[in-house]
This record gives C-alpha cells, structure tokens and sequence, in this order.
C-alpha cells in the first residue's frame, strides 16, 4: 500500500470569470491517470463504512478497485448492479452527508473522491458509446405503469423492466427526468446525460409517454382498468411563497418557475428558443439549499452584475451541498445571513425595486436540531433589487392525491407510504420519492423506486396486498 | 395525435383549429383548457378547448394571433401536428341551474364563453348573451351562439353591426331595463371583465370571469400564474381558470401580463424579420 495521500485529487474546472459567462458544466471530470490516483487512495476496508452512507449501498470498495485495477468496465457494471444513474448520483449527491461522510479517510484527512470516482466510471462507459443492457427476465404479462419520470420512477421503471414487467411511464412535462431537467441546472447536471439514461431505458423497452397528466388525462383509477399496478413517483413540484406583501409583483419568481424557463425552456437561448425570462442585474434569491444555490449561480449567467443569496440562518446551517456552496462564492454570488425577507416594493410600473428585510439571531435548537432563527425587531433595511427567486422550499402536489379516492396523505400533502415497501392505502397503489417524503435528494427517490420495485414484484407474482 | 385535421380562418386575425387529442376530448369538460407547444424551440401556451368531441376525438381551439406564438401558430395548416398539446387543464366551470344567466364575450373572449353558455343552456337556464368586437368583420361566432341563447345582444366599438359600444354597456342597459339576473359569465381582455365585473357589483349578480395569466406548465409547478382572489394568492391554473369577478385582482393581472412585454416585441420582430423558423 503506497504513502497515504492527505487530499482528494483535485477535479479540474472551467474558471469561475469564463463559467459565469456560459451553461456549460463546470467540473470536467477525471482522465483516467487521475481516476487512478484517486482510486489507489482507498483503503479497501474490510468491513469498508461508506457502504452505509449510501442509501443504495453500492459496492464501493468494490468499483474503486475495478478503477484501480484499470477495469474502468468492471467498474460500471458493479455500479450498476444497484444504482441505475451513477453519471446523475455522481454529480448531485450530497456526498459529504453521505458515502464520503462515513470513509475512513475522512477522520484523518480528506476522504475518497466516492461521487468524482462514480462519476468518471459512468463517464468512461458514456464516452465509449455503447452501452451494456443489462439481462432481462422472461416477460410476465403484467403490466405496470409509472407516474412521474423522475428519478423514483426512472429507478422504479428500470428495476421493473429488468424483472419483465411491461412498464409505460406517464410523465407530465414535454421531457422525462423531473427535477433533473426542470430544475438542477446545465452546468451543474447537462440535460445529455439524463437523456441517455432515459434512453437506456427505452432500449431496455420502457414506454414512455410524456405530456400526460395523471388526474387530469386520466385519473389513477382509469390507469388501473388498464395496469395491473401503479407508481407514483411525481414528486414535490408545488413551490412555497411567503405570503409577504408584494409578492406577486412582476420580477418576482419562484425558483421553479426561474429555473424551469431556463432549464426545460431554454429561456438562455431566447429568441432563438420562444420562453422568455427577466434578465435582472441586482438579483436576490431567498432560501439557502442547493435550489437557491441554483438560482443565484443562474442568474449571474444570465448577466446579473449582483446575484445575492438571502438566508436567515448562518453560513453552517446552509442545507446545499458544499460543493455548490463553493463554487457558488467563487463565482461571486454575494450571502446575506441571518437576514430573512418582510415585504417587497414596487417602482411606478409595478415592477420590485426593493427587497425589505430583517435581520435575524439564533436562538435555541429546534426540532432539526439547528438553531432557530429569530427576528431582531427594529433591524429593518431594504435591497435594492430588480429580479427575486424565492427558493425557500416545495410540497407535493396535490394533482394526483386530489382526483384519487382512497389514497391517503400526511399533514403536508404528502402520499402516505409504508417506507419498507412504498405501498398507499390504495390496493395496487406504490408510490415513492419526494411524493412521499416531501422535498429531498435524488439518491433518496431513486432508493424508494428501487424498494418499491422489489415490493411490486412481490404483489404482481402473489396477487397478496 | 396532436395532428390539426381542419383549419379555418374566422377574422383577419381569429382562426379554428381541430385536433385530433383523442384522451383529451374524452374528458374534457366546459371552463377547461390546453397547453400547447408548436415545437422544440416553442414556448408552452395555454388554449381554451371550446369544443371537444369525443366520437371524432378531437378538440377544437380559437386562438387570436396577439405575438410571435399565435402567428406561428397561424402559419400551421391541415395535416400539422403539434409537437405537444397537455390537458385537459383546470377547474371546469359550474355548470348548474342558475335561473337566468347572462354570458358575456368580447372579442376572441366568445370562444372560451361559448362550451360554458352551451352547457349554462343544457342545463335548462335561461340564456342571455352578448357578444361584442371591434367592427362588424370580427365578431365571433354569431350563429353559434344565437342557436343556445333565449336573447342574444351584439356590440361593436365602432357601431358597424349591432349596438355601438362595449358589452358592458349593453349588460348595463339590460340591468335598467329591469332584467332579472342570477348570474353573469364574463370572458374576454382584462379591462372587460373587470368593468363589467363593476356594472354588476352593485346589484350583487354573482360574476364568474376566466382569467388568461401567463402560464408555463399549467400544472401547478411554476406560480407564473399566480393571482389574487379575495387577498389571498390562487394558482390560475389549477385553482382556476373561473373565479368571483368580485374578488379578483384585476389590476395585479394586468401588470403581470405586461411582465414580457420587451421580450414579445423582440420574439415578433425578429420572427417578422425571418429570423424565425418555419417562416
Ligand atoms: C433546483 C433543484 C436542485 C436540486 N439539487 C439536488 C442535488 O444537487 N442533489 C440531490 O440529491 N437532490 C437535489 N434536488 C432534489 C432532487 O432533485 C429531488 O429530491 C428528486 O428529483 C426527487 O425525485 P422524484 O422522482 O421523487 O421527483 P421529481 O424529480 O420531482 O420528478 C417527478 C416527476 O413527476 C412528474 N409529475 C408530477 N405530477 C404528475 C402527474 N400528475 N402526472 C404525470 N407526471 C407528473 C413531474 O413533472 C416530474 O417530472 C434538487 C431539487 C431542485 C428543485
Ligand atoms: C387559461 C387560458 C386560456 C386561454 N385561451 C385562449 C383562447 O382560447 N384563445 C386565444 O386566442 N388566447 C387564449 N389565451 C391567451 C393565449 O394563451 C395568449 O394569447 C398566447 O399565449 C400569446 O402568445 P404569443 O407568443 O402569440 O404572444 P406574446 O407576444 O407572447 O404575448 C401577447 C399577450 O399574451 C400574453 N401571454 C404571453 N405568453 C403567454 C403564456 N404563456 N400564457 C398566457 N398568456 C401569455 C402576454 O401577456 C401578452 O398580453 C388563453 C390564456 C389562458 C391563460
Ligand atoms: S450513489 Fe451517492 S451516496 Fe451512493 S456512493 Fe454514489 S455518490 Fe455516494
Ligand atoms: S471507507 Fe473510504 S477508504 Fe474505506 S473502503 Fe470506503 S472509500 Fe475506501
Ligand atoms: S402555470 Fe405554472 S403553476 Fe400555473
């Protein structure tokens, strides 16, 4: 075993001045060589903890290996063996909460690059243009259809097929991949990449079957005349507001709607695209996850001189994942902590001119175990502001749960799920990812496609509920 | 699917589309609305479905050309197909018996006003219209709607056919005369359904208006369409498109549909220019 290397191998990267100024992915990636080194780090722990850290538990001490040994094609198949979308896992993942938090490494110096290895293991397997199809099962008969092309029914729908099962995914937008490809930008997840593996999924003989919305072109009960069995994957899509004065003004987004002109409308490219979008120079964002983190860095590509981000608690409470923390600074998008919005005003044309906000204290813990914020009366002062993003979070939308009797939800508009098995109070009924959960990570809905998979397979061969 | 199996021009500037949507006509119901893109390049625009028959499976749009979209869409002919068209969207109207009702249409309004006077008639309430325009070439729909209406009254701005004036004002003059009135369905530009919205406050008529934000999805996802009703903020598109003319904030929605208005002259001229595709 060679000299334990403290840091990761960097992963090179457009610079922030030349990046702020495209869509164009920001990290690169390894070259092999890199990919290498990066691999040798790894300890090949015997009982390795970073397995636990992964909601999917890939094998990664295994597919390390396989990238050290130079068997870039031994390491995607084990990848693949439990996780169907490494190249989109490797680039979004909160790693550092997860695989990376547990290696070993980490208690002493920086821990394996497990999402940057991931990624150029997919990337490898991408670049060499054909890629393996994974062996099939005979056909069943059963058929199953798929709400919602996110990550959870991208996962469910594959898990599926592989058993198979004939599987038609509905999805609602134009585009399959959900958040994927309305929400997470360009240059942090290129749309490539998540139409590859929707391809992949079509050669594996997944239907797909896009602008149909389920409760509204038909209703889940007509759906399961025609299915066997249902999962619902369609996410947390309803986008929160304040409900401050002003909102509604013109030049007041919500993140969803920010990103998905740019993003799944390609507002960056107007005329030449027909979506337009506000094109403000002082731009402020309120929310502090990797959504806000989205928008700031998207305003300033869009030409923003100032792209603020408004958070009302401090820097180490910022939920986003640390690298779009990072680059998010390095590109030059300016924080405002402990500040939280309290009104907006408008010029004479009824457009915001100013972003009224209050500063903010931490108190005790609260329920998340992060210090609740608190206002400090009298504190007020204004930003001047052209453009706002309010990014402050999203819950289910009601869509299907409102046109489907039987199926029960939570307090939050969330579908009621049994977790081991992703089974609703509706006999027949699956359903899994933010739908359930509420807002969370792409690792995490495709972990409740792959679970409710396995349990739909059960249903569909036992008939039992 | 998707494909526009007849094309007819209605006014300079007004046409009908019928397209095949075989799912869509199944379900959809009087008040409801399509969002449709031209294209890859296309931006997603909602429609009102004015008819759906759902034997022929398909749907019929009347869309007035106002910028880039409409015009390209103008451009569309017989045996196009749409690259999407996603619904049926929104609440559908109330349709209940009311008693009488007076339904109200301006401009490129009458078609939205018309699946909804339809079912208001089936439903065996007394039927009332009045449909108005600029001039005589462009009302719409004239013998469509005399064949559900018990009385139907017809405005131009300019006095070339029927009343001159505004439909409000024809509303207001059947107010005088003492007509009895349940309820008035009022759709048509902004600044029409908010006065006529005031002619009938006063005497407590319930006013039901379809408001025409600027929407993305039309799902629920973006808040694009966002208004206010009553102080408080409702998503149009699956709140409504129909809410209280009493209620709703109308100066609000005008400002927001002007958000763009830079950008839509852009989106034209270059498309003018034929820098636009498909020209
Ligand atoms: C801007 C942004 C950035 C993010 N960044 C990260 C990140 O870096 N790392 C990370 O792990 N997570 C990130 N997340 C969170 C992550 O994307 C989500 O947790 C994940 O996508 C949830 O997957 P899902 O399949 O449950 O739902 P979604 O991805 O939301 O997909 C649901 C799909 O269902 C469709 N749908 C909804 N209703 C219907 C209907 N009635 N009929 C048919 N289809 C319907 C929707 O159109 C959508 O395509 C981010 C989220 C956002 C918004
Ligand atoms: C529920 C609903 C039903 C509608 N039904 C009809 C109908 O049956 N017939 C009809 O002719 N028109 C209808 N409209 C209006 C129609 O959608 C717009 O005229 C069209 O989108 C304009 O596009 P454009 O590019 O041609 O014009 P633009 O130059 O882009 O804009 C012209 C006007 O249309 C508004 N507009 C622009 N983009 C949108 C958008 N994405 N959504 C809504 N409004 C927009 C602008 O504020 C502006 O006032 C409806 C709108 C809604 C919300
Ligand atoms: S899927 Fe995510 S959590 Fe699992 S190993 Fe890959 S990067 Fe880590
Ligand atoms: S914990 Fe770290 S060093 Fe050990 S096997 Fe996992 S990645 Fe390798
Ligand atoms: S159009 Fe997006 S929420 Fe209504």
């Amino acid at each position: 075993m060679a000299k334990l290397i403290l840091k990761k191998t960097p992963m090179r990267e457009q610079p922030p001045e030349e990046r702020i100024h495209n869509f164009n992915e920001v990290p690169y990636g390894y070259s092999e060589e890199e990919a290498v080194a990066e691999a040798n780090r790894c300890l090949q722990c015997k009982d390795p903890p970073c397995i636990a850290g992964c909601p999917v538990e890939i094998d990664i001490p295994g597919f390390i290996n396989q990238i050290a040994l130079k068997n870039f094609q031994g390491a995607i198949d084990k990848l693949k063996e439990t996780n169907f979308l490494p190249a989109i896992c490797g680039r979004v993942c909160p790693q550092e909460d997860q695989c990376e938090k547990y290696c070993v490494l980490g208690k002493k110096a920086e821990s394996v690059a497990i999402g940057r290895l991931e990624r150029f293991a997919a990337d490898w397997e991408a670049d060499k243009g054909k890629v393996k199809i994974p062996p099939q099962a005979n056909p069943t008969g059963k058929k199953v259809a798929v709400v919602g092309a996110g990550p959870a029914g991208l996962t469910a729908a594959g898990e599926l097929i592989k058993r198979g099962h004939q599987v038609t995914v509905f999805e609602a937008l134009h585009k399959e991949g959900g958040v994927l490809v309305y929400g997470i930008p360009e240059f942090r997840l290129p749309k490539a990449i998540v139409a590859r593996e929707v391809d992949f999924l079509r050669q594996m003989g997944v239907e797909f079957v896009a602008s149909f919305v389920v409760g509204k072109t038909q209703t889940v009960d007509e759906l399961l005349e025609e299915f066997d069995t249902l999962f619902l994957g369609t996410g947390a899509g309803l986008p929160w507001f304040m409900q401050i004065p002003g909102e509604n003004l013109n030049g007041i987004y919500s993140a969803n709607e920010y990103l998905t002109r740019v993003n799944l409308m390609k507002a960056y490219l107007f005329p030449q695209y027909d979506t337009p979008i506000v094109r403000g120079k002082r731009v402020a964002t309120s929310g502090g996850g990797n959504v806000a983190m989205d928008s700031a860095r998207t305003a300033l590509r869009l030409g923003a001189e100032k792209s603020m981000i408004i958070y009302r608690r401090s820097r180490r409470e910022l939920p986003a994942r640390i690298e779009e923390i990072e680059h998010a600074e390095e590109e030059g998008v300016k924080f405002e902590f402990l500040t939280l919005p309290v009104a907006y005003h408008a010029d004479k044309r009824g457009w915001v001119k100013e972003m009224e906000c209050i500063r903010m204290r931490l108190g005790e813990p609260d329920s998340s175990g992060r210090r609740r914020p608190l206002p400090i009366e009298g504190s007020n002062f204004k930003i001047p502001v052209d453009v706002v993003v309010v990014a402050i979070g999203q819950s289910p939308n009601p869509l299907v749960p409102s046109t489907t009797p039987g199926l029960e939800t939570g307090k939050h508009g969330n579908i009621t799920t049994d977790v081991a098995t992703g089974r609703t109070s509706k006999k027949a009924v699956f359903a899994g990812g933010d739908i359930a959960t509420g807002a969370a990570t792409v690792i995490l809905a495709m972990g409740a496609g792959k679970i409710a998979a396995k349990a739909i397979n059960e249903y569909l061969k036992t008939g039992k509920w | 699917m998707n494909r526009i199996l007849k094309k007819r021009v209605l006014t300079s500037e007004i046409k009908l589309f019928e397209v095949e949507t075989p799912l869509i006509a199944k379900r959809a119901l009087p008040g409801q609305f399509v969002v449709l893109r031209l294209n890859e390049e296309g931006e997603r625009i909602p429609m009102t479905i004015v008819e759906a028959r759902p034997e022929e499976g398909v749907i019929l749009i009347i869309f007035q050309e106002v910028g880039k979209s409409t015009k390209q869409m103008g451009t569309m002919k017989e045996g196009d197909v749409i690259a999407d068209v996603i619904g049926p969207l929104g609440v559908p109207s109330e349709i209940e018996k009311f008693g009488r009702v007076v339904c109200i249409g301006g401009g490129v309004g009458v078609a939205p006003v018309y699946p909804i006077t339809k079912a208001l008639k089936e439903m065996g309430n007394y039927v009332i219209s009045i449909i108005g325009a600029r001039s005589k070439d462009l009302v719409l729909l004239e013998e469509r709607m005399r064949a559900i209406s018990d009385e139907l009254y017809i405005t131009t701005d300019d006095g070339s056919y029927g009343q001159k004036g505004f439909v409000s004002d024809e509303l207001q003059r059947l107010i005088d005369q003492g007509k009895k009135i349940d309820r008035a369905i009022a759709i048509g530009p902004v600044i029409m359904m908010k006065v006529v919205s005031e002619v009938t406050r006063p005497y407590g008529i319930k006013t039901i208006v379809s408001l025409n934000p600027i929407m993305v999805d039309g799902t629920g996802m973006c808040g694009a369409c966002r208004v206010e009703v009553g102080g408080e903020t409702k998503f149009t598109c699956v709140d409504g498109p129909d809410f209280d003319g009493h209620l709703v904030n109308f100066d609000l929605l005008m400002n927001r549909l002007r958000i763009y208005e830079r950008e839509e002259k852009i989106a034209l001229e270059e498309y003018g220019q034929g820098k636009g595709r498909n020209l």
